[in-house]
């Protein structure tokens, strides 16, 4: 194996497949063959391990460091700190708040605090346990409620507050008749990638270095690592090595610096790979919640008011927390009309882990408010569940709470239809041990088991929003290999397993009419392609791919419409050849482009959004908005608390499906993260420190625990978007949740106001 | 200390091995065998399953040493003569791959299975395949594809 694997070009195109078809992923048997090369994979001659040193306390001023014993180990080659950093000691996605290595304080407990490279892991993870850093440990913030009160200790000056969003629409002071209201409690989520934090820099003859490594956002990770090794971006080229899973959890920096700071200071390649308990401490989580919130409605339900609440813990650096802050605010009270609103959502920093981006994006912890208190309304007023959110919900042409019209399709109210009326999971069958609540545990024999029902419904913003250039770029080249035209892609987004490769290459088919498309390894080399987040790439960098497609299409045509002497809006481009307006081959394309490339590189971007108004955040804050709905059926042992998910059936508008299967892949899985959440997910943190970091302690659903799900796919297309393609993987991940979460409540006949749902609050206990 | 042990059906001699090295680390950076994956180590993922003497085991629990004179078989000893397994290619046509790092154990697991089971129902393929965390699939197409494999192995 070499370095070149971890990007290795995929160039299958059995079967091939256009926009619409499910043509199978080009890395697919590399996959199943075990060949796939993923960032922990890599190997190079002459290589070595780097490893780090975490701080153990959640905050703590550093008195001094000794690396002198750890550099007498054999085999290690290299111990450094903060003073090694060779540029700025600071990175961050939004904000350059986090030393790349911490030199005066730690604010969490697993910071980076030394690196050490060795020719054996373990001899690299020995060593740095000889690395004797004096800490004086200092009062820590772990409660993000208290996190704003004058006398919290600062975990950075000036004060605790990331963001706070304001909103404020109509009446703030309305009054109804019908008021419902409650506290609602999230807990931490992780990411859970299967595939850990890897990477490997090699040194280069240029005084560079070329890092491999796992990542949702090549040129913003570039950007952070020129700062910090102080060097310009000619020299700090990334590529993309193979990336197992990411679901916001790559989107900060992980092994990128101190592998590279390891290989420039060597002279050798590094690897650097956590284990999984590493894994936990070193990226973000999603943002633990405490939210209150009160709707007012008329007697019939119709919603007048809505008040909301929201403190999110940021943990100790800024990450993406105001980015989810505006999410929590601007999307916080979901698809319904509401003409009279007040929202305050507040991120703090702590001394608690860094919380930052995963899949939903604040609006997971919202949704668990605004639909548990949607179920309440109904209640009060005598409707059913989706009767309420039917009434409620928006509808095309609609202003959401920031006075953004929605501008194509809204299905609320059709969504919630489709999945009431799926066939229903017969009744509980407890025969079979398997079947039953808790499952193989055999704890139960079914007596105390009552079967629940619950809906949500979601939407979700794609793209990034409040005024930031989000684009992406492409560039595709169009030429004769071997007697065969060959289309090549190559752009910079990530394919974290989402599928992106395969619809690059389904677009350039469409497009060029040709059958097969080698995909570029991913680097630096081309223009950024934006973040594998927001559920925006297919919209996004398909975007470009397509409209890099268009450039080079009407060159193309443009060439052949001279030596045919016909115009070139009467040509298109199918099955490698020229043809005319009724499909008649006029010529091969080989033809006409002889012994040239046609190439383009294209920038594309979506229609811009805005900054919402600092007092009042109303502004068209959003690009695009994508809309699921949730039934869960749930079998719950009351007197075990032991719940089973029996179906979770789903539909969802995605405007336009560019690949069926995958877009049916995406709602599976993302529905899976969902119900995680709700029933077993959460990073217990007490006074600041992790209690469950590894997969033993951490649960997340296996195939026992998740049920047969329906999904019903919606293509309502969104004329601004290329080929009307409608963000897919988030919502899913948002609706999924609260639907379980009031199955359980509706089995077990109590509030449940914190997720997950521990078998402790069904029997009260 | 040096281990000798058969992999994927050919006998191998392997050198400098550190006695803490499990099974999985000797395969992945001392053989050039990276296809079982190293995503939790500690038993709870089944990313890293491997056959031992035909018994599917996490090899990140066993210690290289166990391997000694026996036979070991990976993800990428499936495929005979470059030609894929059917539940390699069920796996595959089935969408039952995204980010694919669970799916060299998944593979081994299932292939177990379906070499126990011919014709496994869903609750025997859930039992089967419980101890094999996938984070991308949400499953359902993971059991469509050891459904097809199961069909494909009986049409053989």
């Amino acid at each position: 194996m070499s370095t070149e694997a971890g990007t290795r070009t995929t160039t299958t195109t059995q079967p091939s497949g256009r926009v619409g078809d499910s043509p199978l992923r080009p890395d697919g048997t590399l996959k199943v063959t075990g060949e796939f090369a993923y960032a922990s994979d890599l190997w190079h001659d002459d290589m070595v391990w780097g490893v780090t040193l975490r701080s153990p306390h959640p905050h703590a001023r550093i008195r001094g460091i000794d690396i002198a014993e750890a550099l007498t180990v054999p085999g290690v080659i290299a111990v450094l700190t903060a003073d090694d950093v060779p540029g700025e000691n600071a990175v961050g996605l939004e904000h350059a708040d986090q030393p790349v290595l911490a030199s005066e304080f730690v604010r969490y407990e697993g910071e980076p605090v030394a690196l050490v490279a060795a020719d054996h892991p373990e001899t690299a993870r020995r060593a740095a346990q000889r690395i004797h850093v004096e800490y004086e440990v200092l009062p820590a913030v772990t409660d993000p409620r208290r996190a704003m009160d004058d006398d919290a200790p600062a975990v950075h000056q000036p004060g605790n507050l990331v963001r706070h969003l304001t909103l404020r629409r109509g009446d703030p002071d309305a009054t109804a008749p019908v008021v419902v209201s409650l506290d609602f409690e999230v807990g931490m989520q992780d990411q859970a990638f299967l595939g850990p934090e890897s990477g490997l820099a090699v040194p280069a003859e240029d005084g560079g270095v070329d890092l491999y490594v796992a990542t949702q956002w090549l040129h913003v990770d570039q950007r952070q690592m020129c700062l910090a090794l102080g060097m310009p971006k000619e020299l700090v080229r990334l590529h993309l090595a193979g990336v197992g899973g990411a679901f916001g959890g790559r989107e900060d920096l992980s092994v990128h610096v101190h592998a590279s700071m390891l290989a420039l200071r060597t002279g050798r390649p590094v690897k650097m790979s956590y284990g999984r308990e590493e894994s936990f401490f070193g990226h973000v989580h999603r943002h633990p919640a405490w939210m209150t919130y009160e709707f007012g409605a008329e007697r019939d339900g119709t919603l007048v008011y809505a008040r909301a609440r929201t403190v999110l813990d940021g943990g100790a650096y800024a990450s993406s927390t105001a980015a989810v802050v505006g999410n929590a605010g601007t999307l916080g009270l979901g698809p319904y009309r509401i003409p009279n609103v007040a929202v305050d959502a507040y991120g703090v920093f702590t001394n608690n882990p860094p919380c930052g981006a995963m899949r939903g994006f604040g609006c997971v912890q919202a949704a668990y408010a605004h639909e548990a208190l949607m179920d309440e309304l109904a209640e009060a007023v005598g409707l059913d569940p989706v009767a309420i959110r039917q009434l409620n919900g928006m509808r095309e042409g609609d202003t959401n709470i920031t006075g953004q019209v929605i501008d194509s399709a809204a299905p609320v109210a059709e969504l919630l239809q489709i999945v009431r009326d799926m066939p229903m999971p017969p009744p509980a069958d407890t025969s079979d041990i398997r079947s039953r609540p808790g499952a193989v545990g055999n704890t139960t024999h079914g007596e105390g088991v009552v079967r629940g029902v619950g809906y949500a419904v979601t939407y979700k913003n794609v793209g990034f929003s409040e005024g930031f250039d989000d684009y992406s770029t492409a560039r595709v080249r169009l030429e004769m290999t071997g007697g065969e035209a060959v289309a090549t892609v190559h752009t910079a987004a990530a394919e974290v397993g989402q599928g992106l490769i395969t619809v690059e290459q389904q677009i350039c088919r469409t497009e060029l009419g040709v059958e097969r498309v080698v995909v570029h390894p991913k680097n630096t080399a081309v223009g950024s392609g934006g973040s594998t987040s927001a559920s925006r790439q297919t919209y996004v960098t398909g975007g470009a791919v397509k409209a890099a497609c268009e450039a080079v299409r009407a060159v193309v045509l443009e060439r052949a419409a001279l030596s045919l002497g016909r115009p070139a809006n009467e040509l298109r481009l199918d099955g490698g050849k020229i043809v005319g307006s009724s499909g008649e081959v006029l010529v091969g394309l080989g033809e006409v482009l002889g012994e040239d490339a046609v190439e383009e590189t294209v920038e594309y971007r979506h229609r811009p959004t805005h900054a919402i108004d600092p007092e009042t955040g109303q502004g068209d804050a959003h690009v695009q908005f994508a809309f699921s709905a949730h039934r869960a059926v749930v079998d719950v042992d009351v007197e075990l608390g032991l719940v089973k998910v029996v179906a979770l059936d789903t539909a969802q508008d995605v405007g336009k499906a560019i690949n069926p299967d995958a877009v049916v892949g995406q709602i599976q899985g993302g529905s899976a993260q969902g119900m995680g959440l709700a029933l077993m997910e959460e990073i217990v943190v007490t006074d600041g420190h992790v209690r469950n970091p590894s997969f033993t302690d951490y649960l997340i659903p296996t195939i026992l625990d998740m049920p047969p799900m329906q999904v019903k796919v919606l293509e309502y297309a969104d004329p601004h978007a290329p080929y009307g393609v409608r963000g897919v993987g988030e919502p899913p991940t948002i609706s999924s949740g609260p639907a379980v979460a009031a199955a359980v409540r509706a089995a077990a006949g109590k509030p449940l106001r914190r997720v997950p749902i521990r078998p402790e609050h069904i029997t009260g206990t | 200390m040096r281990i000798t042990t058969t992999v994927n059906g050919a006998v191998h001699e392997v050198d400098d091995v550190w006695p803490g090295e499990s099974l999985l680390y000797m395969l992945r950076e001392r053989m050039g065998l990276p296809g079982s994956k190293n995503a939790c180590e500690q038993g709870e993922c089944g990313s890293c399953t491997v056959y031992l003497d035909g018994e599917p085991v996490c090899s990140c629990l066993v210690a290289a040493g166990q391997a000694i004179g026996r036979e070991v078989t990976t993800v990428e000893g499936l495929a005979t003569e470059g030609q894929l397994h059917p539940v390699q290619e069920a796996f595959l046509e089935c969408g039952a791959v995204q980010c694919g790092f669970c799916t060299p154990g998944l593979l081994v697991a299932a292939h177990d299975l379906l070499a126990r089971v011919p014709d496994p129902s869903d609750l025997e393929i859930r039992e089967a395949l419980a101890g094999n965390l996938c984070r991308c699939t949400g499953y359902e197409k993971i059991l469509d594809a050891v459904r097809s494999a199961a069909r494909r192995q009986a049409e053989a």
